[in-house]
């Protein structure tokens, strides 16, 4: 089932393709269903995406799988994105996401027991002139320390 | 310093339309309207201007839009390449986030050269904060009637719009980038044929970079032999290069071509904490790493960057002191393209395995005899055996870290244990 309101946000992608091309839109359509889903997508969502964008489920399942955005099991509420790239690993990202892990007695792919907060390790986001850096939503947090990554989890609700 | 994509970075909201416009912006663009300024002059000021496109192959931009053939019939396409995945890059995140008209004002240009009537913007999914604010510009500058069909009755028509990306570095790669706009995996095509016959949705299309783009309206403003006198030769204009890594102030720097290495760096402050540089990745991960000597003698132009031993790629300067293990900086950009192969030609969806494989066993103080010589070989087997770059890019990190620090595997692989950090 996908939300009317979801639809009327698939539909504003839909508009910027030629008419013949709805698939154009799969990739945001899918992002749109799996925040409204817990963040994550089933077998049955993606079906309903390619429905209602009229392309076979398998092209949108391909499209679910090949890319990273995607979560195929549960995730936190917030996903805390760690690049542990070039970049920020020369500015100590290996001990930043331990600290992390330390902290939410979690390891990265994992969920926390309260189902807020689960930890990635990402590639290269494109700030590396901010590393170390994570992305929480759609928020590019940089220049990361302990104390900072201490406040912003704490903050995380 | 600052010249082009960076002129209006010290001004207070320097995205918006009011101050990109009181900088001359859209002049070019409205001469355009006025009928004043021919396809073929745009692409005679493009090829004097020496402008090499800025994502990484450095093809000369007047000559790719030469390519298009713009009295074919039927829809052309012209688009953006702002998926900005390569590793030390950042460079078209601060220029969609700073000054996103000059993307659109370029677009707008390159639509009318090769009479492409619509525009796509593929912007990496990760970044929203720059897609809210080219999405913002765009609605500027469709307010302003500078968008749109038979603009201020001109005739000339362009729509353009913003496409998000999923998370894959492959879509980087020109034509996975034109499947992923058609809502496929991105995984590139054979060419040829070239997007310039055969490209989004099977129409001649021309794709370029942001920061091409965001160079062309003052190009033709102030001349593509101001442009050029920028820079040096056969490396026209200015650059933006990302310095991250070992230095004081990492940041994006927009200089001329030809700046020597050791003054960029100065800009980013220097070394931090007084440390030794060890090595220089001169153009982003796929680019070949340099020791210190020698990134210290070398200019940041294409040449210059070239006789040092390595590629001016995106301009993504990673800085390395002698902290650095170069064995586990290495395993992590081999798990990288790993990660990142798309998985449809055998020597690099298995060589990156075999590369990563290899390099975490070393790393894992498990290395064995002959450890080196295997990646020696499955680099080589990789290189030029690809559809499309990724499997070079993968190779060439490998080559240049063995030929450069060699001593360093052999140690970590007899001892298991990092040289570096004992
Ligand atoms: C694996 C791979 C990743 C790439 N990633 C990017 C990228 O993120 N941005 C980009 O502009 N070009 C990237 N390129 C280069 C593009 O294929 C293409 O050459 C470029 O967008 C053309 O624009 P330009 O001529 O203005 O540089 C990549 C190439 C490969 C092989
Ligand atoms: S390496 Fe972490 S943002 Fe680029």
């Amino acid at each position: 089932m996908i939300s009317d309101q979801a639809k009327k946000q698939i539909d504003a992608w839909v508009a910027k393709y030629p008419e013949d091309r709805k698939s154009s839109a799969v990739m945001e359509a899918l992002k749109i269903v799996q925040a409204e889903n817990d963040n994550s997508l089933s077998a049955e969502s993606i079906q309903d995406v390619a429905d209602y964008l009229g392309m076979p489920g398998i092209a949108a399942a391909e499209v679910a799988t090949f890319y990273e955005n995607y979560n195929h099991k549960p995730v936190g509420k917030h996903v805390i994105r760690f690049c542990h790239n070039i970049s920020c690993m020369l500015n100590g990202s290996d001990d930043l996401i331990s600290h992390l892990e330390d902290k939410l007695g979690v390891k990265t792919g994992e969920v926390t027991k309260d189902g807020l907060i689960s930890v990635k390790k990402v590639e290269c986001l494109g700030a590396c002139v901010g590393a170390p850096m994570f992305q929480i939503g759609d928020q590019y947090y940089e220049n990361l320390t302990a104390e900072k990554i201490d406040e912003i989890v704490d903050g995380l609700k | 310093m600052n010249e082009v994509c960076f002129k209006n970075l010290d001004k207070k909201d320097s995205w918006s339309l009011a101050v990109y416009e009181a900088s001359g912006g859209y002049s070019v663009w409205r001469k355009i309207l006025r009928g004043e300024l021919t396809p073929e002059q745009i692409i005679d000021e493009l090829k004097a201007s020496g402008l090499r496109g800025r994502g990484g192959a450095g093809f000369p931009t007047g000559l790719k839009w030469s390519f298009m053939p713009r009295n074919s019939a039927g829809q052309k396409y012209v688009v953006c390449n702002s998926d900005e995945g390569e590793p030390g890059t950042c460079k078209d995140r601060d220029i969609l986030r700073y000054n996103p008209h000059a993307v659109i004002e370029g677009m707008a240009i390159g639509g009318f050269v090769m009479n492409a009537t619509t525009g796509y913007n593929y912007i990496r999914g990760e970044f929203i904060e720059p897609f809210n604010r080219f999405e913002g510009a765009l609605k500027e500058a469709y307010a302003a009637g500078l968008l749109g069909e038979n603009i201020s009755d001109s005739g000339v028509d362009f729509n353009l719009y913003a496409h998000l990306g999923a998370g894959a570095y492959v879509c980087g790669e020109e034509t996975a980038l034109l499947e992923s706009i058609e809502g496929k995996k991105g995984q590139p095509r054979f060419k040829p044929p070239f997007p310039a016959n055969v490209g989004l949705y099977g129409k001649p299309t021309t794709i370029n970079n942001t920061e091409s783009f965001a160079s062309v309206a003052d190009i033709l403003s102030k001349g593509g032999k101001w442009f050029a006198d920028l820079g040096v030769e056969n490396s026209g204009g200015c650059k933006l290069f990302s310095v991250s890594g070992h230095v004081k102030n990492p940041a994006n720097f927009e200089v001329s071509m030809g700046t020597p290495f050791k003054d960029l760096l100065e800009m980013a402050g220097g070394m931090r904490d007084g440390a030794k540089l060890k090595a220089v990745i001169p153009g982003g991960s796929s680019t070949p790493v340099l020791t210190a000597d020698v990134a210290m003698a070398m200019t940041m132009d294409y040449d210059g960057i070239e006789k040092a031993g390595s590629m001016l790629g995106a301009g993504s300067v990673i800085v390395m002191d002698e902290s650095t293990c170069m064995v586990e900086t290495l395993t992590r950009l081999a798990h990288f393209y790993y990660d990142e192969s798309c998985g449809q030609c055998t020597p690099c969806r298995e060589g990156t395995g075999w590369l990563y494989r290899a390099l975490k066993r070393i790393t894992d103080g498990n290395g064995k005899d002959g450890d080196i010589e295997l990646l020696l070989n499955v680099q080589d087997k990789i290189m030029g055996n690809t559809i499309c770059a990724l499997g070079d890019a993968a190779a060439m990190p490998v080559e240049s870290f063995l030929r450069n620090f060699r001593e360093e595997f052999e140690y970590y692989i007899e001892h298991g244990k990092s040289m570096v950090k004992g």
